[in-house]
């Protein structure tokens, strides 16, 4: 066993003036056969350099939409209706096709959830972590397969170079997720997004995974946007977290403020429903009645309004603004204190 | 070797798995077939069910739990061993002799959008089990039966008449919860009955299966690898690794003091919600990745993995054996002897 070097323990808040990548009301939408949907709803969000920023949210959240509009990887169905994304002093939306397929992959990497399915299952595992340090390096193949050698020992592949000519099946699950991140740090990447880059993976390779993430993009002092559903991931590896509901940020804070002092009643909800260490033997489960959000029906107002014990006249007709309630903490509700 | 099955008076047992192998044979060749060897998936597992308890079952993926699930239902048979259900043991049964048992034991799936039917309407979906074994003679009987395990499902009669993709994914595990309650079972064996929900929707199923539980008396073999929904469900948790129970302990002693060197790892791996503790607690990080059940190491199947692996753990198998509060196959404790 070694010491886990990945979690958030000892780690220094990460406050810099400039933010490298600044969402700024951020909204989009999707055509579906149910009309048009807006999946995400006048999102602000900034992340630093060495910083970990977590994304939390159920299914329909727009936590992973929020990330796709990023890279421009909504495809055909989707749409920016408003909003900046600046990542390094550029509006990312303002760039043409050729401009972001240029920092995609190179300045800004993503690691998806499902390896198996993210890799070519026809071309060998070291070109698939050559290529791109081909063509954003614009080096010969020799050179990039022996950077690709060197990447593949960083995340700790065992006997990388004699594995560069076998093939995605040949690894396991726990060995693709790490052949995805050495692709994902092939050329350096000043961002990396990492969409519930271990769900699929058993816990005890789910640790060594995040761990991994999360000391190489120490080193390399990148940001890391981390989106996951599972809030004890967060709470080891994240600095940061927003908290989404409906498409909607409800909250953000400070990890350690997020889970000391929950300010919205969604994120209390979201706490208080994790089976707890110390819950007494045959205890029920505190519960956020009603069902997720219909995003194809959402109400006026605040979404989680009507799954709300608090819920005011005022919640049901205008959606509350973010706004600070302390250090670097902003939730989006009416509730008194 | 001391004590080898888990403690359970054979009285109050409602099911008891003793030995039970699940082995599927690997065949090589096109025309004719001839076996080479065998996939040993549930290699000797032993545990027992008092009545009324949740007996939770945890582990990676590959290592048996739902396999293990499925031979108890007889649905997978088994290689060896024997599944006593009720006092009978189901693996000498036939076909029909089989039928009787199987309504009292049910089972509780994963997945609640592929597991109910898209075609047929809630009522008939819930209703069927009542059809196939012949207990829906009565029509109006029937609709009040069904209407009855919608009720006690925590949903509303009048959803009966509609189809399971007008349901969220909270309300279609109801479905098939009410679908596994009509036959009205003493076992009901849930296979990651939330793993596939939301957050703030499992709390709301679990919370529903704890009152079922009280209300009906049922007895469950909870199978599921989220440790923080087992450990509050759970009585008395066993934990696999590649086919074998590799610990049996109540829930408060396995996660106060676990034994095995795999249960500890694993309760080391899972992130606590809470940022205070995680940076309290050392992240002992345990290397390696389940090895392929085809091919599993000799002596221990954790050898490879194991912190303290020591030379006998790779030539010998260990066994079941209780220790203090455990049950627990391993080395470690040999010379702490029986007892205890």
């Amino acid at each position: 066993m070694s010491p886990d070097p990945g979690s958030a323990r000892g780690n220094p808040s990460h406050e810099r003036a400039e933010p490298l990548l600044g969402i700024e009301d951020l909204s989009v939408s999707f055509r579906t056969d149910r009309g048009t949907v807006r999946a995400v709803h006048g999102v602000s969000l900034a992340v630093s350099a060495g910083e970990t920023l977590a994304i939390v949210g159920e299914s329909g959240s727009g936590k992973s939409v929020t990330a796709l509009s990023i890279l421009g990887l909504l495809g055909d169905a989707g749409s920016v209706d408003s909003g900046r994304i600046v990542f390094d002093g550029r509006d990312l939306l303002a760039l043409d096709d050729d401009a972001i397929r240029d920092i995609r992959g190179d300045r800004i990497a993503m690691i998806f959830q499902e390896p198996m399915s993210s890799l070519n299952p026809v071309l060998t595992v070291g070109k698939q972590v050559a290529e791109p340090i081909r063509l954003h390096r614009r080096v010969p193949w020799r050179e990039a397969y022996a950077r690709a050698t060197e990447l593949l020992e960083r995340v700790r592949i065992p006997d990388a170079a004699h594995r560069l000519g076998d093939y995605p099946h040949h690894f396991s699950g726990g060995m693709r997720q790490r052949v995805m991140i050495a692709m994902a740090l092939a050329c350096q990447p000043r961002l990396i997004i990492a969409d519930e880059p271990t769900t699929a993976l058993d816990v005890t390779v789910q640790a060594q995974i995040l761990a991994l993430l999360k000391e190489l993009t120490r080193e390399a002092d990148s940001a890391l946007i981390l989106i996951t559903h599972d809030l004890g991931v967060v709470a080891r590896y994240a600095d940061r977290v927003a908290v989404m509901y409906a498409g909607r940020i409800v909250e953000t804070a400070p990890a350690g403020t997020l889970y000391a002092a929950p300010a919205h009643p969604y994120t209390e909800g979201l706490m208080a429903s994790i089976p707890g260490v110390d819950g007494a033997i045959g205890a029920r489960l505190p519960t956020i009645e009603g069902q997720p959000p219909d995003l194809a029906g959402l109400p006026p107002g605040c979404p989680f309004a009507p799954r709300c014990q608090h819920a005011l006249d005022t919640c049901r007709t205008v959606p509350p603004p973010l706004e600070r309630v302390g250090d670097r903490h902003f939730r989006a509700c009416y509730r008194d204190g | 070797m001391a004590e080898p099955i888990p403690a359970a008076a054979a009285d109050d047992s409602l099911l008891r798995v003793e030995g039970l192998k699940v082995h599927f044979p690997v065949t090589e060749g096109v025309v004719v077939q001839k076996r080479v060897g065998s996939v040993k998936a549930v290699d000797g597992v032993s545990f027992a069910l008092r009545r009324g308890e949740t007996f939770g079952l945890v582990g990676e993926s590959g290592c048996g739990k739902s396999t293990t699930a499925l031979a108890v239902l007889r649905m997978l048979e088994p290689t060896a061993g024997r599944v006593v259900f009720e006092g009978q043991d189901l693996t000498r049964l036939g076909r029909a002799q089989m039928r009787p048992f199987r309504r009292r034991m049910q089972m509780v799936y994963q997945d609640p959008f592929g597991s109910l039917n898209p075609r047929m309407k809630v009522r008939d979906i819930v209703g069927e089990p009542l059809v196939v074994h012949g207990l829906a003679t009565d029509r109006s009987a029937y609709r009040a039966r069904v209407d009855g395990l919608m009720d006690l499902v925590g949903l509303l009669p009048d959803m009966a008449d509609r189809y399971p993709h007008e349901f969220s994914g909270g309300q279609r595990q109801r479905i098939g919860i009410a679908r596994a309650l009509a036959l009205e079972p003493s076992l009901l064996i849930c296979d990651e009955p939330v793993s596939a929900l939301d957050v703030s929707i499992q709390a709301q199923v679990v919370n529903l299966l704890m009152d079922l539980q009280e209300r009906l008396g049922l007895t469950y073999l909870f199978i599921a690898h989220d440790l923080s929904v087992v450990r509050h469900i759970s009585d008395r948790i066993g934990v696999m690794y590649l086919g074998r129970i590799v610990e049996i302990a109540s829930r408060d002693a396995l996660f106060a003091e676990p034994r095995h060197p795999y249960t500890q790892a694993l309760l080391a791996a899972v992130p606590l919600p809470d940022p205070a503790r995680e940076a309290a607690r050392p992240h002992e990080l345990i290397a390696g990745e389940v090895p392929s059940v085809r091919n599993p190491p000799a002596g221990c199947g954790f050898h490879p993995r194991c912190p303290e692996a020591m030379e006998r753990c790779r030539e010998r198998r260990p066994e079941l054996a209780r220790r203090s509060r455990s049950v627990v196959a391993c080395h470690l404790y040999d010379a702490d002897g029986g007892g205890g």
